[in-house]
């Protein structure tokens, strides 16, 4: 189990925050859905957590890198709520969710 | 008090123009009212005025005379003698009179009494200035009110008549500028003078201005006098700068007409006598043939002829023959202040002031039948003295008046500015002795046409009606100054005397000094 | 003279008449309403009535002194002091205008009188009795004026006056026109009056004396000789200017047109103001100034030819006249002809005597026709008239008491005032213009003669109507006309010439207003045997030239065609036509005028405001041009920065596509190109940029060449400037 465990390194994390964040690049890029677009951005900020908590676990040893991986959680669960009330005020608008309907912004 | 009369007169019909401006649109009748209050007190002030002015001196009266824009030097000097005195009075008795002949203004009489309080004080403003700066602004501040009294309440081509009036004006005011401006530096160029405006200072100035000739042969002295003379010639108006004039009595109202012809052509000859006279004596002997004398005449006889075309060639309109009239007119005083002689220069001074009140009363006589019928084409009418008696009396006293009736006010100031000029000018004079001729022909034809013969069929239609009072108010005090000053002229004549005989040895003077050096 | 009498009296005499004008001019309207035409009559005779007494005061004032003192000064008013022109409004009666006053008071007030009758049945009567006293008023001014320019008050006032009341009736066309004419051609002769006072002053005041009073010019007038004024004599320059003066007043050729003309008004009008008094104020004005004429012999020559041929020319149209007050007229040119020609030979005494006996006959028989034409009905040919002398009997007897008197039948007035110019005329030398005046006394007589018969003898012409109203005019006017023949009888007695054993106290009254200047030699009193020869020929020529009209329109015995047959007629019918002279004025001077006005106002309208309204419009097109340069180059660099300015926006906006994967994308793609432009060596960046611009620049070309338009404003302007604009 250790050797194991010692095997896997701070490179195996960010490899997988890199999947991670990668898919949810991907993720916001191609949706048409803003709830899916949401969903991507939850994804690299998650890839982001992964990040803050594998440097912090594989340096000082302190806690600050968890510290901030519960800092962004909040302020994921924060932005999935204004997130969400944009899309619902969206969809009050143009009975859509779709973005690339919603392009009223455009010059 | 006694100093400050100017100032009253000059500036009382300007508070009146700012109370009226607090009056509410719709009380015609209360702003006529107080337009009228603000014109009486000039014209008490103007008799008062008269009763204390020295006559045997031939300096400035009720002088006032206090820094005004310092940094330049200007001041607010005003005063009268001899040469304005008449004109202020003119001009303070025209004005309420002319109140009365725009009692029946139908559109906009707020800004109508306004504008016309403003071109009040600028004309009293104009005849008291004594500093060319206070001058220049008077004369200019009477052009605005003119032209949108013209352009606004005239008649049906009253821009075009505005325009050329404004235009015509204009360019002459350009000129006067321009000397104004040389005349200052070259005061601030001498030591012991310095920068000035003040008309008392300036002929010292001009006495050291550049004789040799710089433009075309003139000298300086000769090329500022042309430049002011144009403007002046433009408001007298000579010949050719006349036309302006007929088209703007066409179109005037009534008492603009009044104003035109009463007052605004006399600030043509005042400023030369005012401003040419003293400042450039020298010129002033030398264009005085030339400028004065054979253009006066011309301007008498062609004005003649072209009022008495009006008796037979379309439209016919009276006013345009009353117009015409005028330019024949000033033309005695052109001529009469060319000579020279005291006769002369009286004559064409008191000639300013009859013919202000003359055809003052033609205008006004004009006005009430185009009230009447609304036309003014001479042979719409006929027969009017059978309909129209009192009117048609007062209409025969005006044009006896106008053709120089002996007894009556114009024969003294023509007689006396004939006299004066035959001294110098044979051949003007020539001319204007026959030209009575014409001025006969004119008027009587005129009356002929309009006044006597078989009264027309559609008079009842027209609403005919006999002169009523207020016309009455308007026109017999300057009928009887009419019959008054034709058998006591000194009432005038002595005002002017002094001050005149003082402008004439002025020039005289200076004219000495160059036949010497001539020879 | 030096020291005049000076009175303060002899303004009433002008100021009573002139206060009447104002009563019944200005409230004349109402009286007549309120108290009826009596009341005006009150007023207008009244005043005369007050102006004769004066005159009268005056007059014996004048008898009762010395005659070197016959002087009175009546100094009213300061009237015009400028320089060393001193005039008062001064009356001023010597011998001279204290004949003349009472001559205008008198008859002036026996024809106020008539005129209650006369004028009984208008309804201005008002109006005409103000002008009346108006006239008196003025006629009086300018006889007793005391200097030049007062006496042109007067004079310029009674050609008002006449202007008003032959246009009297100003209804009627003709009367208005005719009244204009009198006062346009009187202008004339008033604009050559101012010349002569001009001339006067002036020439007088190179030498210090500048003045126009007559008291002061009789002492410098010699002054003038040796002055030149365009190389003519001022004396003779001056007298003949005042002569243009007096032969328009006076009716003289060639201004006497007017007065034919001026018979228009009503009668008693044409009695007082053209034939009595106003239109001898020529004659009188040039005995006033008769120490100017006397300087100069070639302007006396004028003046005495120009008298001659008048009374000539004028009695030759009266010949053929059939208007009973148009024979009246061309007579009163004729006799004013003579009066002329007394001053012109210098016999100022004769010829104001003349003036004087004139008044009387003349405006005796101006009333008498006036009398006439009343009854007729207002008719004035003499055709339809005949036969009053039984219905109007005192009309016909002072009508020919009238007659003999103007026709130079002694012992009438006629004959001594008449004679006496003729005979000053031929013993001063002018045999030729005597042979004038000979042969218009000759026509005189004819033509008058021929009025009294066709007016009184014969058979009455006039339709039944008229006929049945025949009847003699009413006391107030018969009277006057007695009153008048008396005058025409006895007046004559006061100027007898030494020959026939009187004494010429009528020349003698005048002796000190002449005495200073006689211009040819005196009469020569020794050649009696002339004199008697010449009287007697002209009594002769003038009987026989009524014994011609007897024969013509009495007896009948002789027909009047021998006259118009003469010369194919010819001549007749220049005379008949008052030889077309009102047609040559006409055609001449009248069109002349109106041309020049009409070419004055044209060149006003189409020369001058052309000039104006094309500078005006120049400089609108400057202005014009001045706006486009300013909208097509200074605003259109402005609007082209403002354009690709825009045009670059617009394409830049594009970019805001509004849809957010693009966004992300560029986001995406910038981070990246942050991330790996840096790390491409410029040595290879550059040339791929400029390999880009190039590349832009070839298709920008290429899309120029292919569509024709110029890419960037494709791109810019299409939708971008305009908006702006």
């Amino acid at each position: 189990m250790d050797g194991l465990l010692l095997d896997i390194g701070l490179r195996h994390f960010l490899f997988v925050s890199l999947a991670v964040f990668v898919l949810g690049l991907y993720c916001v890029l191609t949706r048409k859905n803003a709830i899916g677009i949401l969903l991507g951005i939850e994804l690299i900020l998650n890839s982001a957590n992964i990040n803050y908590i594998a440097f912090s676990h594989f340096s000082s040893g302190g806690y600050d890198g968890q510290i901030f991986a519960i800092f962004v959680i909040m302020l994921a669960a924060a932005e999935a709520v204004i997130g969400l009330a944009i899309v619902l005020g969206i969809y009050q608008n143009f009975s859509s969710i779709d973005i690339e309907a919603v392009d009223s912004l455009q010059g | 008090m006694e100093s400050y009369i100017l100032t009253l007169m000059i500036f009382f019909p300007l508070a009146g123009m700012v109370t009226i401006f607090c009056l509410p649109r719709q009380a015609a009748d209360l702003v006529k009212w107080t337009a009228l209050a603000f014109t009486l007190p000039a014209f008490f002030l103007g008799i008062w005025l008269y009763q204390s002015f020295d006559t045997t001196t031939a300096d400035l009266q009720f002088v006032v005379n206090v820094p005004w824009i310092e940094s330049f030097n200007i001041r607010y000097f005003v005063g009268v003698d001899g040469i304005s005195i008449s004109m202020v009075l003119l001009t303070a008795i025209l004005c309420p009179i002319c109140i009365l002949a725009s009692w029946n203004i139908e559109r906009a009489q707020k800004g109508y009494f306004a504008l016309f309080l403003l071109l009040d004080t600028a004309m009293t403003g104009v005849f008291c200035a004594m500093d060319f700066f206070l001058f220049f602004l008077f004369w200019e501040l009477m052009l605005l009110p003119m032209y949108f009294l013209i352009g606004i309440w005239g008649g049906p081509r009253r821009e075009y008549a505005a325009i050329k009036f404004f235009l015509f004006t204009m360019v002459g005011s350009a000129l006067m500028l321009v000397c104004m401006l040389v005349f200052y530096f070259e005061a601030g160029a001498i030591e012991g003078i310095g920068y000035t405006f003040d008309l008392t200072q300036l002929p010292a100035v001009a006495r050291h201005l550049q004789t040799e000739p710089i433009l075309f042969g003139f000298s300086m002295p000769q090329i500022l006098w042309v430049a002011l003379f144009l403007n002046f010639a433009v408001k007298i108006p000579a010949f050719p700068f006349h036309t302006w004039l007929p088209d703007a009595h066409v179109e005037a109202p009534t008492a603009i007409s009044v104003i035109l012809a009463g007052v605004l052509l006399k600030m043509g000859a005042y400023g030369i006598l005012r401003v040419n006279y003293p400042l450039l004596p020298e010129a002033t002997f030398q264009f005085a043939p030339y400028m004065l004398a054979a253009l006066g005449a011309w301007n008498i006889v062609y004005g003649a002829f072209c009022a008495l075309a009006q008796c037979f060639t379309e439209p016919k309109d009276l006013k345009k023959l009353v117009a015409y009239s005028s330019i024949s007119h000033m033309g005695y005083v052109m001529l009469g202040m060319a000579s020279f002689t005291s006769q002369g220069i009286n004559g064409a001074v008191l000639q300013m002031f009859n013919h202000g009140t003359i055809t003052a009363m033609l205008f006004l006589l004009v006005g009430v039948i185009y009230d009447r019928a609304h036309h003014r084409r001479i042979d719409g009418f006929g027969g009017l003295a059978s309909v129209m008696p009192i009117y048609t009396g007062i209409v025969g006293l005006a044009f006896f008046a106008a053709m120089g009736l002996p007894g009556l006010s114009a024969f003294i100031s023509e007689i006396l500015c004939l006299l004066g000029a035959w001294h110098l000018y044979k051949i003007p004079t020539l001319f204007g002795a026959l030209t009575v001729i014409l001025t006969a022909s004119y008027l009587l034809w005129t009356i002929q046409q309009m006044f006597l013969g078989k009264p027309r069929d559609d008079y009842a239609e027209m609403h005919i009606s006999e002169i009523n009072t207020r016309e009455l108010c308007m026109l017999v005090p300057l009928g009887a100054i009419v019959i008054l000053l034709g058998i006591y002229p000194h009432a005038v004549l002595d005002l002017l005397d002094v001050s005149l005989q003082n402008l004439n040895e002025i020039v005289l003077a200076a004219t000495q000094d160059t036949a010497v050096a001539l020879r | 003279m030096d020291h005049p009498l000076l009175v303060s009296y002899l303004r009433w005499i002008v100021l009573f008449p002139l206060i009447g004008a104002i009563i019944n001019g200005v409230f004349g309207a109402m009286l007549q309403k309120r108290f009826g035409k009596k009341a005006i009559s009150v007023v207008a005779c009244s005043v005369i009535g007050l102006a004769f007494i004066f005159a009268l005061r005056a007059f014996f004032h004048l008898v009762s002194v010395e005659p070197e003192q016959r002087y009175l000064l009546d100094s009213v008013l300061r009237w015009i002091h400028i320089g060393s022109l001193q005039v008062d409004i001064a009356f001023a009666a010597d011998p001279l205008s204290g004949i003349m006053i009472l001559i205008v008071a008198g008859i002036g007030g026996l024809i106020h009188v008539y005129s209650i009758g006369y004028m009984r049945d208008d309804e201005a009567y008002w109006r005409f009795f103000a002008y009346l006293n108006l006239f008196s008023a003025a006629m009086l001014t300018l006889v007793l004026a005391d200097n030049l320019l007062l006496m042109f008050v007067g004079w310029e006032g009674v050609g008002l006056c006449s202007y008003g009341l032959i246009g009297f009736w100003y209804k009627e066309h003709e009367n208005t026109t005719a009244g204009n004419k009198a006062f346009i051609v009187n202008r004339i002769g008033d604009a050559g009056f101012t010349l002569g006072v001009f001339i006067i002053f002036w020439s007088l005041a190179e030498s210090g004396h500048g003045t126009v009073i007559f008291r002061d010019l009789s002492h410098t007038i010699h002054y003038l000789e040796g002055q030149m004024i365009w190389g003519f004599p001022a004396a003779t320059l001056a007298a003949l200017c005042l002569f243009v003066g007096a032969a328009g007043k006076s009716a003289q050729i060639p201004l006497y047109v007017w007065l034919p003309d001026a018979m228009a008004g009503p009668t008693p009008v044409s009695a007082l103001i053209h034939a009595a008094t106003m239109v001898t104020a020529g004659v009188y004005m040039m005995a006033r100034m008769h120490f100017l004429f006397s300087l100069s012999p070639v302007a006396l020559g004028v003046v005495a030819t120009v008298g001659a041929l008048t009374a000539l020319f004028a009695a030759t149209i009266g010949l053929a006249q059939f208007d009973i007050k148009k024979v009246l007229a061309y007579s009163t040119v004729s006799q004013l002809g003579y009066m002329v020609l007394g001053i012109g030979v210098g016999a100022y005494g004769a010829a104001i005597f003349h003036l004087m006996t004139h008044a009387f006959f003349k405006a005796c028989l101006f009333l008498g026709s006036g009398s006439v034409i009343h009854a007729m009905g207002d008719e004035q040919d003499m055709r339809k008239m005949g036969g009053l002398r039984e219905k109007m009997p005192l009309t016909f007897w002072t009508f020919l008491i009238s007659t003999f008197a103007i026709a130079g039948i002694p012992p009438l007035a006629g004959f001594f005032s008449k004679d006496e110019i003729l005979w000053q005329t031929f013993s001063r030398g002018h045999q030729f213009l005597w042979l004038l005046g000979f042969a218009a006394a000759a026509m005189t007589a004819f033509y008058m003669f021929r009025q009294v018969f066709m007016v009184f003898s014969g058979k009455n012409r006039a339709d039944e109507h008229t006929q049945e109203h025949l009847h003699e005019s009413p006391p107030v006017m018969t009277y006057p006309l007695v009153v008048l023949a008396l005058g025409a009888v006895f007046a004559g007695f006061l100027g007898v010439p030494i020959a026939l054993g009187g004494s010429n106290i009528f020349e003698q009254w005048l002796e000190p207003v002449f005495a200073g200047g006689h211009a040819g030699p005196a009469v020569q009193h020794h050649i009696e045997a002339t004199e008697y020869i010449l009287m007697a020929a002209s009594v002769g020529i003038a009987a026989a030239g009524i014994f011609l009209a007897y024969l013509m329109y009495y007896r009948r015995s002789v027909s009047p065609d021998i006259f118009t047959a003469v010369g194919g007629g010819v001549p007749y019918r220049a005379v008949f036509n008052k030889y077309y002279i009102d047609e040559l004025y006409h055609a001449t001077a009248v069109r002349g005028t109106l041309t020049l006005s009409w070419l004055s106002l044209n060149f006003d309208r189409y020369v001058i405001d052309f000039i104006v309204d094309g500078v005006a419009n120049v400089t609108a097109r400057v202005g014009w041009a001045v706006g486009r340069f300013d909208d097509w180059i200074i605003d259109g660099l402005v609007n082209a920065l403002a354009d690709v300015t825009f045009g670059i926006g617009n394409r830049l906006r594009q970019v805001q596509t509004g849809n957010l994967s693009i966004y992300l994308y560029v986001i995406v793609g910038a981070v990246a190109a942050a991330q790996f432009l840096p790390r491409i060596p410029v040595e290879v960046l550059l040339p791929v940029i400029m390999l880009f611009v190039a590349l832009v620049v070839v298709i920008g070309i290429a899309l120029w060449l292919s569509t024709g338009r110029i890419p960037w404003r494709l791109m810019f302007t299409k939708d971008g400037a305009s908006q702006l604009r």
